[in-house]
C-alpha cells in the first residue's frame, strides 16, 4: 500500500493552495494513501510503447488570425470581484 | 388541463404548435411544481420572472409561426452552467454570490431555440460526487421512495435528475465527466445522453475535467433527448475542442428499425458481487434487442478494470489544475484575513473555507500525481490505460459492433448518507460502467429498464461509435418501447 507520511501531506496541501489544520493532516494522509493504492492497480498493465493519450477524438485544433476580438468589458470582468478598486483587482501586499 | 408539468417535450412542443396550451400554461405549472416539491431539494436559484418572461416571448414566437422544437418548453439548468445574471456557483461555496456575465454556449442555444429557464439545479459541489451529498446547498432527494429512508438521485446531476423525475420542469440540462448524467439518470428512472466528446460546447461550463466533461440533456423519454440534444449541439469556435461537423435531425432517426444492427455484450463487464436483479435485467434487455432483429454478440473490452484507477488519476489532476483559478480574487468568496496575512495566505483560506472535503481531496490528489517525481507513475501512466481502454472500443467497433449494451450502475439507488463511512474508493465504484464511456470520449446513454423487487428503477446503458448518437438513440427507443417501463415515483412531497 502507497503510504503519504504527515509530511508529504503537508507538501501536498501547500502545494494545492489549501490550508489544511496540523490535526487533520493524519486523517487527510491516510485518505490519500488510500486513493494511491487503489490507483496502483495501473501498475499491472502492460504499457510498452503506448502514447499517452493528449486528444480523445482525432482532430486537428482550428487555427485562426492572431487578432484582438473582444475587449472593453473592464466593468464586466471586475463586476463579481470580492475587491476591486479603480479598475484593478485588489490582493494583499505582495512586494514589501 | 391539468398535470402540465408531466408532459413530455414532443407532446407539449404538438400541443403549443396545434395552440392548445401555451408556454405560460406551461411553465405555471411547473412553477407551482417546483414550490410543492421544495423537499426535493433539486432547484435552488429559482428564476420565476424570467421564465414568464421568456414564455410569454415563447408564445407570440410560436403564433408567428417560428416555433423550433425547444419553443415554450421549461425546462431546469444544472448549476455548473454559466447563465448571465443569475447565480451559477456550481454548488460551491467559493463560487457564493457569482452572477456571470454572460450565457454558457449550451444553455445559449438553449434559450435561443426558445426553452424557458425555470431556475438553477442542485448538483455535487464541481461535479465531483456520486450522491449529490457533497453540494453547499444540502443533498438532493430522490423522489422514488420505497420506505423510510430518503435516497439518493444519484450524482454528479442529482437535482437534474431528481427535478425531471418528479416532473418539476419537462427536461433539465446535466453534465458528464465519469457518469454524472448516466448514474443519476439510472437512479431516478430518467433518460440521460452523454454526447460524443466534442458535440457540445464547453464554453462557459465550470470545468471540472476538461478532456473527460461534456453536455447533455436528461428528459423523460428516449425521444426527448433527441429532441433536445439536438437544440444543444454544434460548432462552438469558443471551445477548441468543439467538433466542426453537421447536427444531424437525431428525432427522425427513431425509426424503430434496429434489424442487422450488431449489439455487444462485455464479457469484463459481468462484475463479482453484481446483484442478481441487474444481470438479469442486462440479460432481458439483451433479449428485447434480438426480438427485434439484432444480432447480439459477446466481446471482449480487456482494459475495462483498470478505467476506474486511471479516472481517478486523470479526472483529479485537470481538475486541481481547472481549479488553481478559485483564489479570492476574481470571483466568488474569500476569506477574512488577519492583520500580517499575506497573498498566500489569501489563497491558501480561502480555498479550504471554499471547497468542500471531497473537492479539496481531489485537487490534492491531482496535485500530487502532477507534482515532480510523481508525473510519470501516475499521470503519464493513466494517460496510456486510457489510450488502451479507447483501443479496446475501436477494436469492438472494427469487428462491426455498432452498440453496446452494459448495466448503467453496479445497485439501485442507496440511501443518503448510508456512504458515509466507506473510504472514498467505495462511492467511486458508482461509476465503474459509466467512466470507460467518457475516457474513450464515445456517446453513452441510460435509460430505465425495470423495477428491482423493492420497487426502484433500474437502468441500462447503451455505448455508440463515436459521432453516431442518432443510431445510438435508435436502439435507446427500440429498447425503451420493448421494456415498457412506465413506472412513475409516488408523489410524497
Amino acid at each position: 500500500m502507497s503510504e503519504i507520511d504527515l509530511e508529504s501531506a503537508r507538501k501536498v496541501a501547500h502545494l494545492a493552495r489549501i490550508a489544511v489544520p496540523e490535526e487533520n493532516l493524519p486523517a487527510l494522509a491516510q485518505e490519500l494513501s488510500q486513493i494511491l493504492t487503489f490507483m496502483e492497480a495501473l501498475n499491472s498493465v502492460d504499457v510498452d510503447g503506448v502514447e499517452p493519450m493528449t486528444s480523445v477524438t482525432p482532430m486537428r485544433l482550428k487555427r485562426r488570425h492572431d487578432q484582438v476580438t473582444d475587449g472593453d468589458v473592464q466593468a464586466k470582468i471586475l463586476s463579481n470581484a470580492p475587491d476591486a478598486r479603480e479598475g484593478f483587482f485588489a490582493v494583499p501586499k505582495v512586494v514589501e | 388541463m391539468s398535470d402540465l408539468n408531466k408532459l413530455t417535450i414532443a407532446k407539449a412542443r404538438d400541443l403549443l404548435r396545434a395552440g392548445e396550451v401555451t408556454s405560460v400554461e406551461l411553465t405555471e405549472a411547473c412553477l407551482a411544481a417546483i414550490n410543492e416539491g421544495r423537499a426535493l431539494n433539486a432547484f435552488v436559484h429559482d428564476t420565476p420572472e424570467l421564465a414568464l418572461d421568456r414564455a410569454g416571448a415563447a408564445d407570440a414566437r410560436i403564433q408567428s409561426g417560428d416555433a423550433p422544437a425547444m419553443c415554450g418548453i421549461p425546462i431546469g439548468i444544472k448549476d455548473l452552467f454559466c447563465t448571465e445574471g443569475v447565480a451559477s456557483q456550481a454548488a460551491s461555496r467559493i463560487l457564493e454570490g457569482f452572477k456571470p456575465e454572460y450565457e454558457s454556449q449550451v444553455s445559449a442555444q438553449l434559450r435561443d431555440a426558445g426553452a424557458v429557464m425555470l431556475g438553477k439545479l442542485n448538483m455535487d459541489e464541481f461535479a465531483m460526487g456520486s450522491s449529490n451529498e457533497t453540494s453547499v446547498y444540502g443533498n438532493v432527494v430522490n423522489p422514488w421512495k420505497v420506505d423510510d429512508r430518503q435516497l439518493t438521485p444519484g450524482g454528479s446531476s442529482g437535482g437534474s435528475a431528481a427535478a425531471v423525475a418528479a416532473d418539476l420542469c419537462l427536461a433539465a440540462t446535466g453534465t458528464d465527466t465519469g457518469g454524472s448524467i448516466r448514474q443519476p439518470a439510472a437512479f431516478t428512472g430518467t433518460v440521460g445522453i452523454k454526447p460524443t466528446y466534442g458535440r457540445c460546447s464547453r464554453w462557459g461550463i465550470v470545468a471540472f475535467a476538461s478532456s473527460l466533461d461534456q453536455a447533455g440533456p436528461m428528459t423523460k423519454t428516449v425521444r426527448d433527448a433527441a429532441i433536445m440534444l439536438e437544440a444543444m449541439c454544434g460548432h462552438d469556435p469558443k471551445d477548441s475542442t468543439s467538433a466542426d461537423l453537421p447536427v444531424p435531425d437525431f428525432e427522425s432517426m427513431l425509426t424503430g428499425d434496429i434489424r442487422g444492427q450488431k449489439i455487444g455484450i462485455p464479457r469484463e463487464y459481468r462484475m463479482d458481487g453484481m446483484p442478481d436483479e441487474i444481470d438479469a435485467l442486462w440479460a432481458k434487455g439483451a433479449e428485447m434487442l434480438r426480438d427485434a432483429g439484432a444480432e447480439i454478440v459477446d466481446i471482449s473490452l480487456p482494459h475495462t478494470q483498470y478505467a476506474l484507477p486511471a479516472y481517478y488519476v486523470i479526472a483529479p489532476a485537470e481538475a486541481s489544475s481547472n481549479l488553481a483559478r478559485y483564489d479570492g480574487v476574481r470571483y466568488g468568496h474569500r476569506a477574512k484575513l488577519e492583520a500580517g496575512d499575506g497573498i498566500t495566505q489569501m489563497y491558501e483560506k480561502t480555498r479550504a473555507e471554499g471547497f468542500g472535503a471531497e473537492v479539496q481531496r481531489r485537487v490534492m490528489i491531482g496535485t500530487y500525481v502532477l507534482s515532480a517525481g510523481f508525473y510519470d507513475a501516475y499521470y503519464n501512466r493513466a494517460r496510456k490505460v486510457r489510450t488502451l481502454i479507447k483501443r479496446d472500443f475501436e477494436e469492438a467497433f472494427a469487428r462491426g459492433i455498432d452498440c453496446i449494451l452494459t448495466p448503467a450502475t453496479p445497485s439501485a439507488a442507496f440511501g443518503l448518507g448510508e456512504m458515509a463511512e466507506a473510504d472514498p474508493v467505495q462511492m467511486y465504484l458508482n461509476d465503474v460502467f459509466t467512466v470507460t464511456v467518457n475516457l474513450a470520449g464515445l456517446p453513452g446513454i441510460a435509460l430505465p429498464a425495470g423495477l428491482d423487487a423493492k420497487g426502484l428503477p433500474l437502468g441500462l446503458q447503451l455505448i455508440g461509435r463515436p459521432w453516431e448518437e442518432g443510431a445510438l438513440l435508435r436502439t435507446a427507443h427500440v429498447l425503451e418501447d420493448a421494456s415498457g417501463f412506465v413506472s412513475k415515483p409516488e408523489k410524497w412531497w
